[in-house]
């Protein structure tokens, strides 16, 4: 079974401007130890996704639809049972350090909290734990820099011990929001490496949410491709990027200008990222992609399952997709 | 042999620090945003200027139009240093020189309707022009940029981000520029747009004959577009080649662990590939490291990186790193 099984998953939010659908129908099984990316570009429902899986949405959020780990569905969980599940068996690194840490606290206290709570440590304990856990992330001098505000650390530092932060715990499943977008490219190899070791290490299965197809494809073994609230395409890593069976994945591939091989120009895929509040009767990439047919506008596609381990949505055969 | 349209020859900037805990008479710190850098543009050349936060390639585009005092000179191709004008006598210049910025929304004034933002250099820098005019000026330029021109009494918040930098290029272009610098222009943009921008900014610089300055962190996107490429560490030039050639061929320790870090989107390529690590963070720009500013996280220094490395130049590929002569190991 599954670790985690995500059934049907939708999110909306009541705005005054109308009710967005944020995430509609998303399904997804992640097993023990596996690493799973989920790209998209913005407004594709990515993060929310993630939100709505540990009770994170904006207080006009609903959800509908399962999450189920460990034979409990996360969504129709009340508060206090979440609150022994989150940090401590589903733990989330966000994307910018700096606003995630609470800059009042020292890194001792913020990181003793966690441990205090869920594994009812002493704080003398809990904080020796920290240490231990600051030094696996490589933070030079972690007995004495334990004692810092987070703003006495650098934007790769701090990412550093958000990460050690969420493994405190040892967690079953570690959710990364763009845990590299804020950072430099050298520091974002760093960071990626460390959480590749990590995850090795702790062999905890990771989700992680970028729209950074490069990353995807160092870190992941399998893949999901989002826009507009849908899944549009999952499959493993290599399959994905070598033959993309959506329109859209294609697309983004073919957007991405690549340091290590010449190329003429650039495709840019036509229009405009997707309008959540008025989002298309059908598929939402309709508007945007060059295979469009006519059921597109009015139904959206179902996810099918037209090869092993791979699934896609899209009305157009595979076979005039993949080049 | 006509001169280059723009060159800088030494270019620093610095930036006093005062803290809280001065004394009135103690004096400043002094931060070197930028410290010495030279180069030279030629018509209709793009050139890349890539490296990480806190390298100064920000500064050094202000700086080269008088957004912030500099030292040194540049000189404008008709022979005049930009640097020793007076705002006024610089104001004539400022039309040949246009900038777009990194946060589309944010540089666009929100309480300004689309056709009054671009409107407003041409009110500056054509200030007798017709107003009828005027508009079929903007008219123009929005089609040319791929807004439409029904658009014009719209305001930025009704924009995506893409289109808002769509904004941001037709507001410099309207007044018909030489040199036209992008400080990360597309780094806020989804990938999909941001082929979109990048594509129009080839395309205009085919047909306008522009010279583009273009600042990015990202080096794909400046590998795409650049025939020269600069990159700066700690306000100081690391290396300066021609694109191709620093893709091929980076010689400096700096440019090969830059280009190691950036994610390859191919798995095969991507789990296969060695990341030069570089050691520990960026040294504070207040105390910079003496000689060589890369040494302290360079896997090649040695005790020669105390002096400040020459400039070594191969062809037109210049580095500055003691080794650079050495070949380089892959």
């Amino acid at each position: 079974m599954a670790l985690l099984d995500v059934k049907n998953l939708s999110v909306q939010f009541d705005t005054p401007e109308g009710n967005i659908h944020a995430v509609n129908g998303v399904s997804f099984a992640l097993e023990q130890g596996e690493t799973l990316g989920i790209v998209g570009e913005s407004g594709s429902g990515k993060s929310q996704l993630n939100f709505a899986l540990l009770g994170l949405l904006a207080r006009n959020g609903r959800t509908s639809g399962q999450a189920i780990f460990e034979g409990q569905d996360l969504l129709s969980m009340s508060e206090r049972d979440l609150n022994r599940i989150r940090a401590n068996r589903i733990a989330m690194v966000f994307q910018d350090p700096m606003t995630s840490l609470n800059p009042y606290m020292r890194i001792s206290e913020q990181m003793a909290e966690v441990l205090m709570l869920h594994k009812g440590l002493s704080k003398r304990a809990a904080i020796a734990e920290s240490v231990d856990m600051l030094d696996a992330v490589k933070i030079p001098d972690a007995k004495n820099r334990v004692r810092l505000y987070p703003h006495e650390f650098s934007g790769g530092m701090r990412q550093r011990v958000m990460i050690a932060m969420s493994l405190l715990c040892r967690p079953d499943i570690l959710i990364a929001d763009e845990p590299t977008t804020a950072l430099d490219v050298t520091v974002q190899a760093q960071i990626m490496e460390l959480l590749a070791e990590l995850q090795r290490e702790f062999d905890m299965a990771t989700i992680l949410i970028t729209h950074d197809l490069g990353v995807v494809a160092g870190f992941c073994e399998r893949a999901i491709v989002m826009y507009g609230g849908r899944i549009m395409e999952e499959a493993p890593v290599d399959p994905l990027f070598e033959s993309p069976s959506h329109p859209y994945t294609r697309g983004l591939l073919d957007a991405i200008p690549r340091v290590d091989e010449d190329q003429d120009a650039l495709r840019a895929i036509p229009g405009n990222p997707p309008n959540m509040t008025g989002l298309p009767q059908g598929c939402p990439f309709a508007p945007r992609c060059e295979s469009v047919m006519e059921t597109c506008w009015s139904t959206a596609p179902e996810l099918v399952n037209f090869a092993p381990d791979r699934t896609r949505a899209c009305f157009r055969p595979v076979e005039e997709i993949v080049a | 042999m006509s001169r280059p349209l723009i060159e800088a020859r030494d270019l620093r900037v610095t930036f006093e620090i005062r803290r809280p805990s001065d004394l009135p008479w103690t004096p400043p710190a002094l931060l070197k945003a930028v410290n010495g850098v030279s180069f030279s543009l030629e018509a209709g050349q793009t050139l890349g200027i890539v490296g990480e936060s806190g390298c100064g390639k920000s500064t050094l585009a202000r700086a080269l139009i008088r957004m912030l005092p500099a030292t040194g000179q540049v000189i404008w191709e008709d022979g005049t240093d930009l640097l020793t004008l007076s705002p006024r006598q610089m104001l004539q210049y400022r039309s040949r020189i246009q900038m777009i910025f990194q946060d589309p929304l944010a540089s666009l004034n929100p309480r300004m309707t689309v056709g009054d933002i671009i409107a407003e250099p041409l009110r500056t820098h054509r200030p007798d022009m017709s107003a009828k005019e005027r508009k079929e000026k903007v008219r123009a330029v929005m089609e040319r940029v791929g807004l439409l021109p029904n658009q014009v009494n719209r305001y930025p918040h009704e924009f995506s981000g893409g289109q808002c930098q769509r904004i941001g290029i037709a507001r410099a272009l309207v007044v018909e520029p030489k040199l036209l610098i992008c400080d990360e222009p597309v780094s806020a943009l989804d990938v999909s747009i941001q082929a979109q921008v990048v594509g129009l900014l080839e395309e205009l610089r085919r047909e306008l004959g522009l010279t583009i300055i273009f600042i990015a962190h990202d080096l794909s996107v400046v590998k795409h577009l650049s025939d020269d490429v600069m990159v700066l560490y700690l306000g100081r030039m690391m290396e300066k080649a021609s694109s191709d050639d620093l893709f091929a061929d980076p010689r400096h320790p700096y440019t090969q662990a830059l280009l190691s870090a950036v994610p390859i989107p191919d798995p095969k390529v991507e789990r296969n590939k060695t990341v030069i690590p570089l050691e520990g963070d960026l040294p504070s720009p207040m105390a910079p490291p003496k000689g060589c500013v890369f040494r302290t996280r360079c896997p090649k220094a040695q005790a020669i990186c105390e002096t400040v490395p020459e400039t070594e130049m191969l062809g037109t590929h210049a580095t500055a790193c003691h080794f650079a002569a050495a070949p380089v190991e892959a």
